[in-house]
C-alpha cells in the first residue's frame, strides 16, 4: 500500500521516471469502474462519495477514491478536508483515500490524476472514485477520464437559465439532486427535466437520481442508473471508442505540459528568443520558432 | 514538492481550534495539510498518514492522554516500518512528559502559546527541500 502512496507521489511530482511504469502498466483495467464526482463546492461531494464507498463495500467492492482539492495560487499551501467525511472506512484495508492538490491545473482535476486512476486499477481496486475540486461552469475534464460522470446539484442554487447553459451540465451521465430532503428539491428537478427535454433526443438520456448521501438514501437508485449507463457504453460501442478518445486526450495533453514548461525555460535562458520578443511586442514568432527549432528538446530527458 | 502533513485530533477531545489555526499557518506556508478531524485512533492516523505519503504528522491534543496516546502513534509507525515519517505533537503537555516523548522519537512538543511562525520555521528547517506546490 505504502508502495502505491508514493508512486502516486511521483506522478505529483511529474517525475519522468514514471514514464516507464505507465509504459509497462497500460490502460487502466477494463474492469475497474470509474466513477466521476463532480458540482459546485458544498453541495455534497464528499458525503456522496462516502456514501458510495460504504455501498461498494456492502456489495464486496474494493474502493479507491481521490479527492481533488485546490492548491492557494499565492502560497501554494492546500487543506484538504474529505477524509473528515469518510472517517468510518478508515482502517478498512479495501478502501484507500488519497487528497490530491489540483497545483494550480484547472480543469477540475490534478495534473495527475489520471495516472493515479491508473496506479489504483493496477494495483486492483474493482472501483475508483474521482471527485473534482468544487467546481463552477468550465471545468469538464473528469468526463474525459471516468466511465460515468455524476453531476452533484443540490437545491436553491439557481433557476432554469442556469439549467440551459453550455459546460458542465452537458457533461452529467446521471444527474444526482442530493439534499433531496431540503426545500427547492423539486423545482430542482424538474428544472433539469425540462432542460433534457428541450435539447435533441439523445441516446442516452441522463437520469435524474434523488439522495440524502448523509443518511444513505437513494444510493440504491443511484447505483442503479450508474449499471445503465455502463451497460449503454458497453452495448453502444462507446466504452471502445471511448479508450481511444481518452488515448488522444493524453497524449495532446502531454504535448501541451511538456512543451509549456520548456518553452518556460528556453525563454529564460535563450537570449535570441527574448530579443525576438521584444523586436516583434508579439508572441506569435517567438513561439513558432521555438516549436520548429526546439522540437525534440521540448521532450523531458531529451536534450 | 510540497510537504504533506497529516493532522488529526487524538482520542476523546473536541477541542479543534489549536489544531485548525496551526493547519491554517501551514497551509499559508506553502505546504500541503490534510486534516482528518476528530476522534482519530493512532492506527486511522498512522493508516491516512501512509495513504497520503505525508512526510509528517501532526497531533494536537488536550484531552491529558498525551501519554497513552502519542506512545502508541509511534509503536503502530513502528508496526508498520514507518519510523522514518516524523511526528509533532503541540496541546497541553507538561515538561516531563515532553522529554518522555520525545526520548519515545517524538520530534517536537508545542505547547499553548507557541508562535505560528516558530512551527512553520522549524518543519522548513527540517525538510529544508521541500518548497511549494505551485
Amino acid at each position: 500500500m505504502r508502495a502505491l502512496a508514493r508512486a502516486i507521489s511521483l506522478v505529483e511530482r511529474r517525475d519522468p521516471s514514471t514514464r516507464e511504469l505507465f509504459e509497462t502498466l497500460g490502460e487502466p483495467r477494463p474492469e475497474t469502474e470509474i466513477l466521476g464526482l463532480t458540482g459546485a463546492p458544498g453541495t455534497g461531494k464528499s458525503t456522496l462519495a462516502d456514501a458510495l464507498v460504504a455501498w461498494h463495500r456492502a456489495h464486496g467492492e474494493s474502493v479507491a477514491v481521490i479527492a481533488c482539492d485546490p492548491n492557494s495560487p499565492f502560497t501554494g499551501g492546500a487543506i484538504f478536508g474529505d477524509r473528515i467525511r469518510m472517517q468510518r472506512h478508515a482502517l478498512d484495508p479495501d478502501v484507500f483515500i488519497r487528497s490530491m492538490g489540483a497545483r494550480g491545473h484547472l480543469g477540475g482535476l490534478a495534473l495527475a490524476s489520471r495516472e493515479a486512476v491508473r496506479l489504483l486499477s493496477a494495483y486492483g481496486f474493482d472501483r475508483v472514485i474521482l471527485e473534482t475540486v468544487g467546481v463552477g461552469q468550465s471545468e469538464l475534464e473528469v468526463a474525459g477520464v471516468a466511465d460515468t460522470t455524476l453531476l452533484v446539484l443540490a437545491p436553491g442554487l439557481g433557476d432554469g437559465v442556469q439549467m440551459i447553459k453550455a459546460g458542465i451540465m452537458e457533461i452529467a451521465d446521471v444527474f444526482v439532486v442530493n439534499k433531496a430532503d431540503q426545500p427547492g428539491y423539486e423545482r430542482t428537478v424538474l428544472e433539469i427535466r425540462s432542460m433534457l427535454n428541450m435539447g435533441p433526443k439523445l441516446p442516452w438520456k441522463p437520469p435524474i437520481v434523488a439522495t440524502v448521501a448523509s443518511r444513505g438514501e437513494g444510493i440504491d437508485e443511484l447505483m442503479e442508473a450508474v449499471a445503465r449507463h455502463r451497460a449503454f457504453l458497453v452495448s453502444s460501442g462507446r466504452m471502445e471508442a471511448r479508450r481511444l478518445e481518452r488515448l488522444k486526450d493524453e497524449a495532446a495533453d502531454l504535448v501541451g505540459e511538456w512543451s509549456r514548461k520548456a518553452a518556460r525555460r528556453l525563454l529564460e535562458d535563450d537570449d535570441d528568443l527574448a530579443g525576438r520578443l521584444e523586436a516583434d511586442k508579439a508572441p506569435y514568432g517567438a513561439a513558432e520558432s521555438i516549436l520548429k527549432e526546439e522540437g525534440a528538446r521540448l521532450v523531458p530527458g531529451q536534450q | 514538492m510540497a510537504l504533506r502533513i497529516v493532522m488529526a485530533k487524538l482520542g476523546l477531545d473536541g477541542h479543534d481550534r489549536g489544531v485548525k489555526i496551526v493547519a491554517r499557518a501551514l497551509r499559508d506556508a506553502g505546504f500541503e495539510v490534510i486534516y482528518t478531524g476528530l476522534r482519530q485512533t493512532p492506527e486511522m492516523v498512522v493508516d491516512a498518514a501512509l495513504q497520503e505519503d505525508a512526510q509528517v504528522i501532526g497531533l494536537s491534543i488536550h484531552s491529558g492522554a498525551h501519554m497513552t496516546l502519542i506512545p502508541r502513534v509511534m509503536d503502530v509507525l513502528k508496526e508498520k516500518q514507518a519510523e522514518d515519517l516524523m511526528v509533532f505533537a503541540g496541546g497541553i503537555v507538561p515538561d516531563e512528559d515532553i522529554e518522555k516523548l520525545k526520548k519515545l522519537g517524538v520530534a517536537e512538543v508545542f505547547t499553548p502559546g507557541t508562535p505560528l511562525q516558530e512551527i512553520v520555521d522549524y518543519l522548513r528547517a527540517k525538510f529544508p527541500g521541500e518548497t511549494a506546490a505551485v
